[in-house]
């Protein structure tokens, strides 16, 4: 349909105002402004949109009942949201949007439908078709990442014999609704239906197989899933700031998925189908080996007389362990033994890309302090200590030197380089990878504090400061 | 309608290249509040799902797009809020330092 000059440029206006506001979000101290402007832009997009389509009285009673509705929902999830939960609860919002999207070009086909053959444009039908698709996985892949990080269900990496099977033969279905809608065959609505059914079915296989430690991958993915459906449903209904936002974020969200799977050393489809590395499968005899085990005064001894920089390495067992404040405090009492501190942040060792450094603010540790895999891995050499807690996997050395291990090629932070190597964990447990870690029974350079993080930080800190 | 179609596609691929220009430069730090940004921005679905609702003429459209208002909503305002909460804790954290 063809839009007024005020509701296109008002559109203008807002495409312009995400664009720059996503602009200045690259420094921490616009970034906050950019994130503002982006929410300007959207609403001069909805103000707009509703004095084009003026509805009627009750129509717009209605909007106005639902929009307070969701607006409330999604005021207080966000409120409440805890920092370490961020990831699924940008899943959550990621799939609402999916959802939405695929409505939306459920009910353009509908209206579709109804018109002769002839005026039914093909590209448009293939935008709808998309648009339902898309939508439909990124609404159901997304719910299936909430309840996985939520720990409510389909923990660790859910398989079933025949799984690609099944999955191939839904894609099939898919195809052949598609086929029938675009070369006008009978039931178009029904078609779409089942269309729909199937994206949702195919977003819940898509997602059950995908193991936590490739969570920040799937996060990327379907956020950038969502913004193409956007694109699409913008595409079926001639509106070109659904067009250039959906089209903006499914960029991001592409780049961010190629950042996150490089950073695991494996490619996006070996992520997505290759599913479940070797889980469980040394566990048994990760026990038998001997290791150095500490006291907290122990490490902090170590810390306070032989160590004077320190390298930590936080990965997402801190964050479940509510850690990272404890953390910080250790980093604030070296300090003032005149030591350096820093850390090593791996691209993956939160729940979604960056999510650690999030972590880490919030517990007021300063940004220049978190240093990138690719900044710090050289100054493992000539570092007398590493404290690693809560992370496994991404200082297992066998990815760099066993070219058969399940994270072979991945990047890791070279902390078997340092001098001395403190891990603060549970128990020998492998991490989600399930494999064992050679850098545990290095029984000359490293030390195992089995502790939970909290406790255990707060006890070396204790004894760092006993020792000065 | 092909020549509209056609000036759609030229703005969805140039959207596509600034987006990529956009991003590839937003340091590591920043990445988690940057998808929590961009995921309210495609809240912009609600924008769709009005105009579903405004233009509807069946119950049936008019009901998807009511759910779809609802669904975008709350992509729109959680995403935001999220996201801002995230981002006064880095210039907190950064003042603290």
């Amino acid at each position: 349909m063809t839009l007024g000059a005020g509701t296109t440029l008002a559109y203008l206006a807002a495409a312009v105002l995400f664009i720059f506001g996503i602009r200045i979000l690259r420094s921490p101290m616009t970034a906050r402004a950019g994130n503002l402007i982006a929410a300007v832009g959207m609403l001069v997009a909805v103000v707009a949109t509703l004095l084009e389509f003026k509805g009627d009285a009750s129509t717009l009673l209605m909007i106005a009942g639902v929009v307070v509705a969701g607006s409330a929902l999604g005021a207080l999830t966000a409120v409440r949201v805890p920092m370490t939960s961020m990831p699924q609860f940008v899943a959550a919002f990621n799939g609402v949007g999916g959802g939405a999207a695929a409505l939306i070009s459920f009910s353009e086909l509908y209206k579709l439908s109804q018109l002769p053959l002839p005026e039914q444009n093909f590209v448009i039908l293939l935008a709808i078709l998309f648009g339902i698709l898309i939508g439909g996985v990124s609404f159901a892949g997304s719910a299936v990442a909430f309840t996985k990080l939520e720990e409510i269900a389909f923990e660790g990496s859910v398989t079933f014999p025949l799984q690609k099977v099944v999955n191939a033969l839904m894609f099939l279905v898919a195809v052949a609704a598609a086929v029938n809608l675009l070369i006008g065959g009978p039931m178009p609505v029904a078609s779409a239906a089942v269309m729909l059914g199937v994206s949702l079915l195919l977003g819940v296989l898509l997602v059950i197989p995908i193991g936590g430690a490739d969570m920040p991958i799937v996060i990327s993915l379907l956020n950038a899933f969502t913004g193409l459906a956007a694109a699409a449903s913008g595409f079926s209904l001639g509106n070109t700031v659904l067009i250039i936002a959906g089209a903006l974020v499914g960029a991001s969200g592409s780049i961010l998925t190629y950042l996150m799977s490089a950073a695991l050393g494996r490619s996006l489809s070996k992520i997505l189908f290759g599913a479940v590395a070797a889980a469980g499968q040394e566990e048994a005899e990760a026990h038998d080996k001997p290791v150095t085990s500490g006291e907290p005064d122990d490490i902090g001894s170590m810390l306070a007389n032989e160590a004077d920089s320190v390298i930590f390495i936080p990965g997402y067992g801190l964050a479940v362990a509510q850690a990272q404040t404890a953390m910080a405090d250790l980093m604030r009492t070296l300090e003032q033994q005149g030591k350096e501190v820093k850390f090593a942040i791996h691209p993956v060792a939160g729940r979604m890309p960056g999510h650690m450094n999030v972590l880490l603010a919030e517990a007021k540790v300063p940004a220049d302090k978190l240093v990138d895999l690719e900044d710090i891995n050289d100054e493992f050499d000539e570092t007398d200590a590493v404290v690693i807690v809560g992370a496994n996997d991404v200082v297992n050395p066998t990815a760099r030197e066993d070219g058969n291990s399940p994270i072979a090629g991945m990047p890791i932070l070279n902390a078997d380089h340092a001098r001395r190597v403190v891990f603060v964990k549970r128990s020998l447990s492998p991490g989600f990878a399930g494999i064992d870690n050679p850098l545990f029974y290095d029984q000359e350079r490293t030390m195992m504090l089995f502790s939970d993080a909290k406790e255990g930080l707060e006890g070396v800190t204790q004894a760092v400061k006993n020792q000065g | 309608m092909a020549a509209e179609l056609l000036s759609q596609f030229v703005v969805l691929v140039l959207a596509v290249a600034l987006g990529f220009e956009l991003i590839s430069r937003v340091p590591s730090l920043l990445h988690t509040p940057l998808m929590s940004a961009t995921n309210a921005i495609h809240g912009i679905v609600v924008v769709g799902a009005l105009v579903v609702v405004l233009t509807a003429r069946e119950t049936l459209t008019m009901v998807l797009g009511l759910v779809a208002v609802f669904f975008g909503t709350v992509n729109v305002v959680g995403g935001f809020i999220v996201t801002n909460r995230m981002l006064e804790m880095f210039r907190g954290g950064g003042r603290g330092g």
